[in-house]
């Protein structure tokens, strides 16, 4: 008896709570409407089967319960029964599969007049390619990718030469225009997901699969990877911002082609002397830091990442919040470079500076606990703490030990990383949380100090 | 094999198998640790099953303080967290379903339900459980190497398993490798012995037709295991190369950590295609058994016979056969060839109409019965409920562009533990109350097994049913924490909070569970040889425990279906299968 | 995955067809009083120890589908190159067939009762084996001193990697052979033996041909 009332309520409550919860699909902002209209179909077939069986079963349950005097009939089988059962479930299931099968072409099909863009993930960060004036992607190869051609590109493929390079996690896409994300991965695999798009696909290496859609709405939507790329599997996020056709243009504009990326002049390092002259009064003539003073030690430090945190600070994605005592310091500082190539210049100049390590000043016994928790951060930054350019993580060997206590505080508690503009930093915001723990931080650092004796 | 000129004194029948040629042996350590009684050796496998299986259920709980409490245990790193992922899930469905479905109930009860002394091949029988433990200690050794165990899901995907960035890229992934080798070697022992056991060891008058569905489980979950399992073993020796001498059967030219890597052209598709070659009649290598004990829990429970046993019996045929082409369902979003979508959704939902029928029958068997509400039977009740609801969420899932969406997030978890983890293990709960009479010779104790019963059938609904609900949303699977997005409402950090405290409660609940296993072994209810009036053989030995042999000096003759039940006209509301029908055994005195 | 897909297509259409054929036209819920005669007593005429042999058949035939699938869809990826087959698979191969005849003259000597010469073609079927072995891991050498290592292209590793896998699937039926080559027990269970044993190589021989036709022509 309890159990027919348990099953009754139990049906009961799965629907209600179908209805009345809050957790439901995320609105829609592609054309495939019609993947929706599938799931409402296979709802109501599965829904009133899951009802009528299960009522059906707790009203067997309560009418033929045991009793001393009843016996159970005797009846082998029921041939007639049986297959009204199985045709009425055949039935039902073509009810879902017809219309599943007729969206299922749609996705396949392509249409002819969809502008292609690609789509980059790698270990664990995403990036973009479009196709330029000539609306055709050049040939890439895994095999050409480097620090110096991080897409891959071919130089002697003319097609690639206008091909737009979007070394960003955000992806620009115009509104009402059907798109076709052709999926190319540097490393492993990995799956390109916007909840509101609704389709989605993993990426392999070898091969370019692809998913079509059309934006209907815009906005900034999550990119999540939803393929387990790794330890880092859960911050490969990115953005895709679907906007009017006018404003997509200067999107796309604002980034360099192949062919640029190649003229760009190398900075040069007598040009940042004199801008160097500013940095130094905190940072130190040799770059080497200044704990007094809340200024790091730059010198050694890999000058993309420089480059990119300089013009972080200029543009406010770093620096600007509020309880970022230090790096409010820095922001006006940064302002005195008036543009990339002074930015290049200076880091060229740090560049040769002599890296000697920095003083330890965080005293403490290496525990195993740092040991631990640095295998997660070694998958980006090295086994040793050096640094790769690749995966966009800086060295943390050798450097300043009390300022990464800070930074990883920083980003731990939302005033580093967490902005929007800001690439990577919500990746390491995401990482920092595993430093919970109130001493982790310490640990974590005083790990890192070791791996400076080890170099 | 065939033609083979036959002498009929060189091979006796094996029902005809006098008691004296079982070897019995003496001592303590061949009784009860070599031993080669079928029965033992289920019950070494059993534990082993549930001692790793114990391992498994203790990680999900820690992922679970993960999920539902985040930034709170700085000992769960995100390498640490998945590693516990990959060994659940990998525990879960290889060491403890297989193994129990098979090797602790298989052996258990196919020779007895078949009326059968033992296995046909012993000895194979009990070197198959030693593999299996073998497989077994490499797989606990991987917690302990450096790196630990594979972090790379329980489907080992390359080209990351093998990669730096993956937690467990060295010495854990080979290790987890040679172990499911082992495995797979030790099953395979043991299903040669458990097929060629119900083909040629039944007893006489026991065609095929009048096997408990039990075993007809058991024998076509064996039969997609014995086929599906050299996928593994294939892709895992490919792998292993991969990862240790270079080939480059799975691994493209790629890059790892910023630098280039010597592999080219392989194809990590093609590892996916072997995987789940394996990997879909896997779920229902354990799903199989499960039908098959349900089926005669509640026949025996509602003392009526199985609603349409034939239709029961091919519909297992028929699944069985399915399984072997709905694999690709698994790969919907992999970027294979998108045109396999047809052909594999159309298969998917094709499945669902003979599970579907049996489902039906189920309920139609308590129709008209006769329904004793005793601890199996609540299991068993409560397995058609939370089948169906797995099941009805799986046809979500087959059907392509509704699995899109939906692939690699929580509705996936939340399908596949409601069918997998939920189902089959209220049937292995269910079995266990109701064999262990047969086992041990003592009744478990009744109300903490109705508490048991509610709690968890209760407890995982509340786990599961909400997680749906996640995966709707978009929260994807296998994600550390799921941080800030644009669309994940807070709330559904709530639903995460409520979902790890029902798992808790429910894993908590379990040690009521063991506590009644091991307390009733010596304080129980004497059970009598029958304490369920149930007709297959098992109940109808001379002996409980049976001794070894079985079934005393002479083997059981069957004279009728596993399901006379209620029969109209009979003294008992059960005949038994070895009673002879009243109107031969008047003749057999008569010509005497 | 085509010839997976063939292959278990095929194989399940067999067990479902023996199966329905063994269920359909029975009325399970009638009893019978002569349950002898109810019996299906089919299957007490091969001995089990053959059955199970069969049924390990077939799971070693689904093992050696999976990898030929597995070969046949690698093949397809740009790098493929052809292996150059060293020449001595011809010779191994006309050993293996030898090898297999001469079981079957164990098994026909066994058949009647003639055991001294079931012996005879036995010692040799066992010597004409390893010999085969020997001559496999000759090609091994040549390859590897012509510079195909197992990792240099996949063409090679699936070679390496059948091979082995052959290789060792004889390996483990010479020990069978052992036992019954140098058993002096009773003669039936020698006669058995050779008979399983017989089996045996007349399906290794069979996916050996298979395999080299694959390897020769790819
Ligand atoms: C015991 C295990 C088990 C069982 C029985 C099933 C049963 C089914 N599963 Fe499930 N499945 C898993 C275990 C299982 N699954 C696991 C472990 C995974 C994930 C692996 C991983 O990625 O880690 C998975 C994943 C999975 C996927 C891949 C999802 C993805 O990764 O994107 C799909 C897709 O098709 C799927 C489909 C189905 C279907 C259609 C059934 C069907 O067999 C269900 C049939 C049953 C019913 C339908 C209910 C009864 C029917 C009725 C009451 C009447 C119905 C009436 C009408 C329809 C009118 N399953
Ligand atoms: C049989 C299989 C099985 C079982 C029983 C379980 C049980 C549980 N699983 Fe399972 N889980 C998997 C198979 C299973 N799981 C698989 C295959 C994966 C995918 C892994 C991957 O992605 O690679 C997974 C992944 C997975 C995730 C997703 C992680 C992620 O993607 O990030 C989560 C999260 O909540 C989870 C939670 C739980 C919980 C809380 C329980 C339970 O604790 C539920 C409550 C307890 C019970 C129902 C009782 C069970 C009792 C025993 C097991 C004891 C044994 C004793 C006897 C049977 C006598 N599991
Ligand atoms: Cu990339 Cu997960
Ligand atoms: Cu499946």
């Amino acid at each position: 008896m309890a159990l027919a009332i348990a099953l009754v309520l139990l049906v009961v409550g799965s629907v209600l709570f179908h209805f009345l919860s809050p957790w439901w699909l995320t609105p829609i902002a592609s054309n495939w409407t019609m993947i929706d209209d599938t799931i409402a179909i296979t709802f109501w077939v599965t829904g009133f089967v899951f009802v009528t069986v299960n009522f059906f079963m707790a009203y067997v349950i309560v009418r033929y319960r045991h009793r001393e005097d009843r016996t159970a009939s005797y009846e082998p089988e029921n041939k007639k029964l049986e297959w009204w059962l199985i045709g009425l479930t055949t039935v039902g299931v073509a009810a879902m599969l017809a219309p599943g099968l007729f969206v299922w072409a749609k996705i396949v099909d392509v249409p002819e007049d969809a502008a292609v863009v690609e789509v980059i993930g790698q270990q664990w960060h995403w990036s973009y390619r479009f196709p330029g004036d000539d609306g055709v992607l050049g040939t890439v190869h895994s095999r050409l990718v480097s620090d110096d051609n991080p897409f891959g590109m071919n130089p002697d493929d003319p097609a690639g030469q206008d091909d737009v390079l979007i070394a960003s996690n955000e992806l620009h896409l115009p509104l009402d225009q059907p798109v076709k994300l052709a999926l190319r991965s540097k490393d492993v695999l990995h799956n390109f997901s916007v909840a509101q798009f609704r389709v989605k696909m993993d990426l392999v290496p070898g091969m370019v699969p692809y998913i079509w859609l059309t934006p209907t709405r815009t906005g900034r939507f999550d990119i999540l990877c939803e393929e387990l790329c790794g330890i880092a599997h859960y911050t490969m996020r990115g953005h895709v911002v679907v906007e009017p056709q006018e404003t997509f243009d200067t999107w796309l504009h604002s980034y360099p082609t192949y062919a640029e990326t190649l003229v760009s002049v190398p900075g040069n390092a007598a040009a940042g002397e004199a801008a160097y002259a500013v940095c130094a009064t905190c940072h130190g003539a040799q770059g080497q830091g200044n704990a007094a003073l809340n200024a790091p030690k730059l010198s050694g430090l890999d000058d993309w990442y420089m480059a990119r945190q300089l013009k972080y600070f200029k543009t406010g994605v770093r620096g600007a919040h509020e309880d970022d005592t230090y790096g409010r310091q820095m922001a006006p500082m940064a302002m005195t470079l008036a543009n990339d190539a002074a930015i290049n210049n200076v880091v060229a100049y740090i560049a040769t500076l002599p890296d000697k390590p920095a003083a330890k000043t965080i005293d403490q016994q290496v525990s195993q606990n740092g040991e631990r928790l640095y295998r997660s951060c070694g998958a980006c930054h090295g086994a040793n703490g050096q640094g790769i350019q690749a995966m966009n993580a800086p060295r943390l060997a050798g450097m300043d030990d009390w300022y990464l206590a800070t930074q990883l505080t920083n980003f731990k508690e939302g005033i580093r990383g967490a902005h929007a503009k800001d690439l990577y930093g919500p990746q390491m915001g995401l990482m920092a949380s595993i430093l919970a723990q109130d001493n982790a931080v310490n640990d974590m650092v005083s790990y890192l100090n070791t791996l400076e004796n080890s170099q | 094999m065939t033609g083979v000129a036959h002498d009929e004194t060189a091979y006796a029948p094996p029902s005809e198998v006098p008691e004296e040629e079982l070897y019995h042996p003496k001592t303590f350590i061949g009784k009860y640790i070599w031993s080669q009684d079928a029965k033992v050796i289920a019950i070494q496998y059993s534990l082993t099953a549930i001692g790793i299986g114990i391992v498994a259920l203790v990680l999900s709980g820690i992922m679970r303080l993960q999920l539902g409490f985040p930034d709170t245990f700085s000992f769960i790193d995100p390498s640490a967290y998945l590693q516990y992922v990959t060994m659940h899930g990998m525990i879960m469905v290889v060491y403890l379903l297989t193994a129990l479905f098979l090797g602790g109930f298989g052996n258990y009860l196919i020779p007895l339900m078949c009326g059968a002394r033992d296995m046909v091949f012993p000895y194979l029988n009990m070197l198959s459980y030693w593999v299996y433990l073998l497989a077994v200690l490499i797989l606990v050794a991987s917690f302990f190497v450096p790196g630990g165990t594979t972090g790379s899901g329980w489907t080992l995907y390359p080209p990351q398993s093998i990669l730096q960035g993956t937690p467990g890229s060295n010495w854990g992934i080979i290790l987890m490798l040679v172990s499911l080798a082992f495995f797979i070697i030790g099953f395979t022992m043991g299903g040669l012995n458990y097929i060629v056991t119900v083909l040629q060891a039944r007893a006489r008058g026991m065609t095929l037709m009048r096997l408990p569905l039990t075993v007809w489980g058991i024998f076509m979950a064996t039969i997609l295991a014995l086929l599906a399992f050299p996928a593994l073993f294939v892709s895992a020796i490919m792998m292993l190369l991969d990862h240790t001498l270079g080939t480059s059967f799975f691994m493209p030219a790629i890059m790892s950590m910023g630098e280039q890597l010597d592999y080219e052209g392989g194809s990590p598709v093609l590892f996916q295609h072997l995987f789940w070659f394996f990997g879909h009649p896997e779920v229902y290598i354990v799903a199989l058994p499960a039908f098959g004990i349900v089926s005669d829990l509640i026949s025996i429970h509602a003392r009526k016979n199985i609603f349409g046993y034939r239709m029961m019996v091919w519909a297992i045929i028929a699944i069985g056969a399915l399984s072997f082409v709905v694999w690709a369902h698994h790969m919907y979003v992999s970027g294979m060839n998108p045109l396999f979508g047809f052909f594999f959704a159309t298969t998917t939902l094709i499945i669902a109409i003979p599970t579907a029928l049996k489902v039906y029958n189920w309920v139609l068997t308590l129709w008209r019965g006769n329904i004793r509400l005793t601890v199996p039977m609540l299991f068993a009740i409560g397995f058609v409920f939370t089948f169906i609801n797995g099941g009805l969420t799986g046809l979500f899932l087959g059907n392509v562009v509704v699995d899109v969406p939906l692939s690699d997030t929580y509705f996936v978890v939340a399908h596949f533990h409601m069918v997998m983890a939920v189902s089959p293990v209220l049937v292995i709960f269910g079995a266990i109350y109701h064999w262990y009479p047969k086992i041990t010779g003592r009744m478990l104790n009744d109300t903490l097994g109705k508490f048991h019963f509610w709690a968890t059938f209760l407890g995982t609904y509340a786990i599961y049913y909400p997680m749906h609900y996640l995966g709707f949303l978009g929260v994807p699977r296998r994600y550390y924490a799921m941080g800030n997005t644009g669309f994940i409402p807070e709330s559904a950090q709530a639903v995460n909070a409520s979902i790890t405290i029902a798992a808790l409660f429910v894993g908590v609940i379990q040690l009521v569970f063991f506590y009644n296993l091991f307390v009733s072994y010596f304080r129980g209810k004497a059970s009598g040889g029958n304490p369920w009036e149930a007709t297959t053989l098992e109940w109808q030995t001379p002996d409980t425990p049976p001794k070894h042999g079985n079934f005393g000096a002479e083997l059981p003759i069957v004279y009728r279906w596993a399901y006379d039940y209620s029969v109209p006209g009979a003294e008992l509301d059960y005949i038994p299968q070895n009673q002879p029908p009243k109107q031969t055994s008047q003749r057999d005195e008569d010509a005497q | 995955m085509t010839v997976t897909l063939v292959f278990f297509a095929t194989l399940m259409a067999t067990i479902v067809w023996w199966l329905i054929r063994q269920t359909a036209d029975v009325q399970p819920w009638v009893a019978d009083g002569d349950a002898r005669g109810l019996a299906n007593t089919d299957h007490l005429h091969t001995s089990s120890i053959k059955v199970g042999l069969g049924v390990f058949l077939l799971v070693a035939a689904s093992l050696f589908a999976l990898f030929i699938s597995a070969y046949m869809i690698r093949m397809e990826a740009g790098d493929w190159k052809m292996l150059d087959d060293p020449q001595i698979l011809w010779a191994n191969t006309a050993v293996l067939v030898i090898a297999s005849l001469f079981f079957q003259r164990s098994y026909n000597a066994a058949q009647k009762q003639q055991f001294a010469s079931m012996r005879n073609a036995l010692l040799l079927a066992g010597v004409f084996t390893l010999v085969f072995l020997v001559g496999q891991l000759k090609a091994w050498q040549q390859l590897s001193a012509a510079g195909s290592y197992l990792s240099s292209n996949p063409a090679n590793a699936f070679f390496y990697l059948f091979t082995a896998v052959h290789g060792l699937h004889l390996i483990g039926g010479l020990w069978v052979w052992g036992k019954a080559a140098l058993s002096f027990g009773d003669a039936q269970s020698i006669r058995q033996r050779v008979e399983l044993c017989t089996v045996y190589w007349h399906f290794l021989l069979v996916i050996w041909l298979i395999l080299f036709t694959l390897l020769l022509n790819t």
